[in-house]
């Protein structure tokens, strides 16, 4: 569990002249459930989407298992995208899809299986999330929450050995979100996944998070970094305490 | 008091005069929403005209005061203190002064001016307009050898294409479009038909606009009418359709599964444009005629007459010659449409703005297309 399955070395990301994050280094563990954190606009997302390799960063490099994914084209950078799941904060299924055909499509793209297979396996891929039933139906008759679950199940179709879910709880009640998070853990205890996860919902980070890095806008870097519970009770800066204890300047008194 | 029990009345002002070029507003009544506006002017006016080094607001007879009166309170200290003079309230009820205290002028001076779109130096603009203009040209030309290249690939490994795609789209775009095309062209055909008759009656020359309505319809009414109509109908639909995708990061979702969107989504819709357009404009090119029928009839030609007036004037080649443009005409618009969706920007208005972009850049290019192969054809002698 000890080794780094992904690097970000000396990261810095921008959107023409406007710099996002600057310079960041940090490294996640094997089989750890990650959490990155922080305020609206500190750039979470736009970390999220340049370690999946939508974007390119300014300045530095992503290693994921090694390879750097920030430099990779064509096959080399899809031999990377085939061991990383990604759930979308919108979900992102394919609308014109069912659920079932959602998550058979990269089963489909990358292995030479039969048709029968590919289909038993997309199944039990819906089982795991407690989707069996809804198969059939499509992404526009699916609640919130099951949205969620499917598009978790098909981030999950090839067995990645990484995981990256962008706010996994947007939008759901407190139970489903409770549900979700009980099944992120129940995931990673099973299938020892690697889990990167941006959020920023307090109840989620203690259930879920090993480690957590927290962004901040105005430094453009991390400002925290370790075990929630130890930042919560430990940190000396103002925003870390703010944000784990959720109260503002005059709840803390300060 | 609150709201419910105050008895609403009307504002008055009374501006005073004091010494040490002080200026003493005294504001009696109701200060809300619909009643501070009486006073608003007014006491702007006084300011600007006494234009006093100390302003006091004298609250004292304000029996209601809400945020709109606060707004002015506010107001009248910010150009006070704008026009470097001292500003003082006195006399507010303690209602009245909670609220005042939760605004700090501080917060509400005027914002900076922010930069212009455009530069003011003409040549600056003209410079910046003609990059921009190129860089799109090359997303295009970039898109078009993407399409190219995915298009030779459909042909070398036919079992990848997504067959399901291309027969729900063709139905889309071709099947249900039928009555539309047949009701634009039967129009046209008839209002062309129609419009040269009258010019005609003057040489005796009726019964050849049966000659120029085929002649003019094969090679190039056939083809732009329908293709015109069919990229409002489909260009814009394909646009909508990838653009909501955008948003919706289904195309991200794509990417990260390493599937190339352009053979995933936009091969299939070329295709079917392929196949579909051509056979439209065979229909557009029937009922065109048909229009000119019902205008031959009423001219007093019979049907055998207006067949032999088409069969003597037309060829195959003139058909054939407008069908082949058609093809281009199917690229075009699937191309185009799918193109403006998948670079469609975030908010509400991106899927619309995407739609819109597809139908205009189409219509442009298609009648460029449509120019050019005028000059070929011409230059053949076809």
């Amino acid at each position: 569990m000890e080794d780094k399955i992904i690097n970000v070395i000396d990261f810095t990301a921008a959107y023409g002249d406007n710099i996002i994050i600057d310079n960041i280094n940090f490294d996640v563990y094997n089989g750890e459930k990650f959490v990155i954190l922080g305020g609206s606009g500190c750039g979470k997302s736009t970390l999220l989407k340049h370690m999946i390799g939508l974007y390119r960063p300014a300045k530095g490099s992503i290693l994921i298992e090694g390879e750097d994914i920030t430099k990779a084209e064509g096959m080399e950078r899809i031999e990377i995208l085939k061991n990383i799941g990604v759930s979308y904060q919108s979900g992102a299924l394919f609308g014109s899809m069912t659920v079932l055909e959602n998550v058979m499509l990269p089963i489909e793209q990358y292995t030479d299986l039969s048709k029968e297979s590919i289909d038993l396996i997309a199944r039990m891929k819906l089982n795991l999330v407690g989707l069996t039933g809804s198969e059939e139906k499509m992404p526009s008759e699916l609640s919130g929450g099951m949205i969620k679950r499917a598009a978790l199940a098909r981030a999950m179709a090839l067995d990645p050995d990484m995981l990256f879910l962008d706010e996994p709880s947007a939008g759901l009640d407190p139970i489903t979100s409770a549900e979700l998070d009980q099944l992120i853990i129940q995931l990673s205890k099973s299938l020892g996944v690697t889990f990167v996860i941006v959020t920023h919902e307090l109840n989620s980070i203690y259930n879920i998070a090993d480690r957590v890095i927290m962004l901040d806008k105005d430094t453009k870097g991390i400002i925290a970094s370790g075990e929630p519970e130890y930042l919560r009770d430990n940190s000396e800066i103002p925003i870390v305490q703010k944000f784990f204890k959720r109260q503002t300047d005059e709840q803390l008194g300060g | 008091m609150n709201k419910a029990d105050k008895i609403s009345s009307l504002p008055s002002l009374e501006a005073l005069t004091e010494d040490n070029n002080t200026l003493r507003l005294k504001i009696k009544g109701t200060l809300d929403a619909y009643t501070t506006g009486k006073i608003w002017n007014d006491s702007l006016l006084a300011l600007k005209n006494t234009k006093p080094k100390e302003l006091i607001v004298d609250g004292a007879a304000i029996d209601y005061c809400d945020a709109s009166g606060i707004a002015l309170l506010v107001n009248l200290q910010l150009r006070q203190e704008k026009s470097g003079g001292s500003y003082k309230v006195e006399g507010l009820s303690d209602e009245t002064n909670k609220l005042y205290k939760l605004f700090d002028p501080a917060d509400f001076k005027e914002p900076g001016k922010p930069d212009p779109l455009y530069s003011d130096n003409k040549i600056e603009a003209a410079g910046k307009l003609s990059y921009q203009v190129w860089e799109e040209i090359k997303i295009y030309i970039v898109f078009t050898g993407r399409v190219t290249v995915g298009l030779i690939n459909a042909i070398l490994n036919p079992h990848k294409i997504r067959w399901r795609e291309v027969f729900v789209t063709s139905e889309k775009f071709g099947a249900n479009a039928l009555f539309i095309i047949a009701l634009v062209n039967f129009l046209v055909g008839l209002v062309i038909a129609f419009q040269s008759a009258v010019p005609m009656k003057a040489y005796g020359a009726q019964v050849f606009v049966a000659d120029l309505l085929v002649i003019a319809y094969f090679k190039e009414l056939g083809p732009l009418m329908t293709a015109f109509v069919v990229n409002g109908r489909s260009g814009s639909a394909f646009a909508a359709e990838l653009g909501t995708m955008k948003v919706n990061e289904e195309l991200d979702a794509l990417d990260t599964m390493g599937l190339d969107p352009v053979p995933f989504l936009v091969i299939p819709k070329v295709i079917a444009s392929l196949i579909m357009l051509p056979i439209l404009t065979v229909f557009g090119n029937l009922f065109g005629l048909i229009g000119g029928l019902v205008v031959m009839f009423s001219l007093g030609f019979t049907f055998t007459t207006y067949i032999n007036q088409l069969t003597t004037a037309a060829t195959f080649g003139m058909l054939l010659s407008g069908l082949f443009k058609t093809l281009f005409f199917a690229v075009i618009i699937a191309g185009v449409g799918c193109l403006a969706g998948m670079r469609a920007s975030k908010g509400p208005s991106a899927v619309g703005d995407a739609a819109t972009k597809a139908v205009v850049i189409g219509i442009v290019l298609m009648i460029v297309v449509d120019g050019v192969f005028g000059v070929i054809y011409y230059i053949l002698g076809i």
